[in-house]
């Protein structure tokens, strides 16, 4: 069946998808409530975010608008040291999409919330004229244990960088899927709720943390930098990069560094804890492949350099000009 | 390669000025922070190798034009979107309501054309010998398909008149890496005329770090010398892509073509031939060149008369953000590089 007009009017069509669709698939008792509010227990101190995603096309290799929009709202809240609670929604849908795949993106909401330890509490569903287009807002609430001091500007001199995977693999999906370019290449879009707990959990004296998504790397460190007034140090020898998308950026001339990724974080963390974050990322479900890959110069630069593989060393500035758009 | 880092490093015989003349050796030469493993007497310098830095404004002129009439949509690679005419970019254009597709591939512009209901398509089709078959297959389908809506705005270069004006008006150049992908098609025979007119080296050089720095070694020991080497020959022949060259040659003869900052190069372009000038969207004569800032020394920058840093506007007005010259623009435009990447100073 196809979206229509109808399906936005607040009449009886939106009520059968809401109730059919979504509640269904979300299956929370505050959201049955169908209130004009989402009333839930909080805390003291919380982290609230909200994220648009207009990702094109709304599946790929690894996952799909659904997934993406949980993932993407729960990991800002988790970079803040928050343990993400709540989400809510909105669905802007065009004219013309097919419920079958607001389904399938209902069903993945679902499970990626499921997987990473939120409820989905409050929605809204808008129908526009169009071409069957689909845009999802998420906004996220998430609870702050007392005394989580986490920033850039804490960075500090000898501190590690590390980071939880392989890079690029979301940006080359995307690319590939829309270029019609076959390959095995999979988006890492994925919730790192359980690699947060593990490091704050296992003692681990963290100083920063962002999860690396449009403008990739090169720009996350630049503004690490800026933060803290204090270089951060590369070695292109150790940043993690699959043999795939190595020759996919090389073939398309694309640099690894300001490619985006859904399911990646950098953590700066105390000069001792560097091998026993690293432990942590690698148990972690989506950290098999996390590395060292830096680590933090002194103050007085903010600047960003890579010691390359072919033993010189240039800066990395942050991402210029477009970069990939729709890619989340 | 050891031995190779530090022979270049520890260089200390007569100053050498090395150009490179392809816009992917200049972002990886970036890329790897290889400038500053060389010795202060060798110096490296950027040649008008990007596509899109060499582009005259009357070209981006006549796209923003054609974006404009109604019914019309320009396809365009994404880098070209940026770069200001003499008084707009595409971006400004469409902004102003000028229809402006952004494409990844030539071909995506048959699937495009050959989809659409109604309308015409110009394809801004700018490139240097490695792009022309491209073009060549695209017309070759577009023949065979019967597509009727779709034209090129072409501005497509060849490379060894361009090096030759640079070694006649320019001078000073010790030795040239030639180019990895124009030479594929072109075959590295097509640089031996220039090497012995000059009596320098030139050496085609592979694209990875270690393939560069190889190719400068080769070029500094071989310095004062005339002749070809080919240090890339997984991908480079002598004699080239013959395919390739033969279907150019179907749809493309050599034309004068406008260079930026160096003006008309007799035979330095290619042009429709006349049987398939239902293709062309008015490419000829497209050859006026003024600078969008009067101040801009991308002209200077792009034959190596200049470094980047020696422009007044370099990263004050003309940033990557606020590129006044294309060679700020583009990904393999020198400047871009230089600004980005801090290129030879460490």
């Amino acid at each position: 069946m196809k979206i229509t007009m109808a399906h936005g009017s607040g009449g009886k069509a939106t009520s059968e998808l809401i109730s059919e669709i979504f509640a269904k698939n979300f299956n929370d008792p505050v959201l049955d409530r169908m209130e004009d509010s989402a009333v839930v227990p909080g805390c003291a101190k919380i982290a609230v975010t909200t994220d648009s995603f207009v990702v094109t096309p709304l599946f790929f290799p690894g996952g799909d608008i659904g997934r993406l929009c949980v993932c993407g709202t729960v990991n800002d809240l988790l970079m803040s040291g928050a343990q993400p609670r709540y989400l809510t929604c909105g669905f802007i849908l065009e004219e013309g999409a097919e419920t079958g795949d607001l389904q399938r993106i209902a069903a993945s909401m679902a499970s990626t919330a499921k997987e990473a330890g939120v409820r989905i509490v409050a929605g809204d569903t808008k129908v526009v004229e169009g071409s069957g287009g689909l845009y999802i807002n998420t906004a996220g609430v998430g609870f702050l244990h007392a005394g989580a001091a986490i920033g850039p500007e804490r960075c500090r001199e000898g501190d590690a960088i590390l980071l939880s995977g392989n890079l690029g693999d979301h940006h080359a999906a995307i690319l590939s899927k829309r270029m019609g370019i076959e390959n095995t290449i999979r988006s890492d879009c994925a919730p790192l709720t359980e690699m947060v707990g593990r490091l704050l959990a296992g003692g681990v004296e963290v100083h920063a943390m962002r999860d690396v998504t449009r403008g990739g790397l090169g720009t996350v460190l630049n503004e690490f930098a800026s933060s803290s007034g204090c270089r951060m140090e590369l070695d292109e020898g150790r940043i993690p990069v699959s043999a795939q998308v190595r020759g996919f950026c090389g073939i398309l001339g694309l640099d690894p560094l300001y490619m985006g990724n859904e399911g990646k974080m950098i953590a700066v963390v105390a000069p001792g804890g560097a091998e026993k974050a690293l432990a942590c990322m690698r148990k972690s479900r989506y950290g098999a492949d996390a590395a060292v890959i830096g680590r933090v110069g002194p103050k007085g630069e903010s600047a960003v350099l890579l010691k390359t593989t072919v033993g010189g060393t240039r800066v990395v500035g942050p991402l210029y000009g477009e970069g990939l758009p729709r890619i989340c | 390669m050891t031995d190779i880092r530090a022979y270049l490093k520890n260089y200390g015989g007569p100053p050498l000025r090395l150009m490179e003349v392809c816009g992917t050796h200049t972002a990886q030469i970036s890329r790897c922070g290889i400038a500053g493993m060389l010795s202060p007497a060798i110096r490296l310098i950027s040649g008008p190798g990007c596509p899109v830095c060499v582009t005259v404004t009357a070209y981006i002129d006549r796209l923003v034009e054609l974006s404009l009439e109604p019914g019309t949509t320009v396809l365009t690679f994404g880098d070209l979107l940026r770069v200001r005419g003499s008084r707009r970019s595409l971006n400004d254009a469409r902004a102003a309501g000028g229809r402006v597709r952004m494409v990844y591939s030539p071909m995506d512009s048959l699937r495009i054309a050959s989809a659409a209901k109604s309308g015409r398509f110009v394809f801004a089709a700018v490139g240097f010998e490695t792009t022309a078959p491209v073009y060549a297959m695209l017309l070759e389908e577009a023949e065979q398909a019967d597509i009727r809506n779709l034209r090129l705005l072409t501005s497509l270069k060849t490379m060894p008149p361009v090096i030759d004006w640079i070694c006649k008006n320019q001078g000073g150049i010790d030795g040239f890496l030639a180019p990895g992908h124009v030479s594929v098609i072109t075959g590295s025979r097509a640089f031996e005329p220039l090497s012995r007119k000059y009596g320098i080296p030139f050496v085609v050089s592979g694209f990875s770090g270690e393939q560069i720095l190889a190719s400068l070694y080769a070029l500094v020991r071989r310095r004062g010398k005339a002749g070809v080497l080919n240090l890339y020959p997984s991908a480079v022949t002598a004699e080239g892509n013959r395919e390739a060259q033969r279907a150019v040659a179907h749809y493309f003869a050599p034309c004068d073509a406008a260079w930026r900052g160096m003006g008309k190069i007799a035979g330095s372009g290619l042009a429709l031939r006349a049987p398939f000038a239902r293709f062309d969207a008015g490419s000829l004569g497209l050859d006026d060149d003024r600078s969008f800032n009067p101040r801009c020394r991308c002209a200077k920058v792009l034959t190596g008369a200049v470094s980047p840093p020696e422009c007044p506007l370099f990263g004050g007005a003309c940033t990557p953000r606020t590129p006044q010259g294309a060679c700020m623009v583009s990904q393999e435009g020198s400047c871009y590089n230089y600004f980005v990447g801090g290129r030879g100073s460490r």
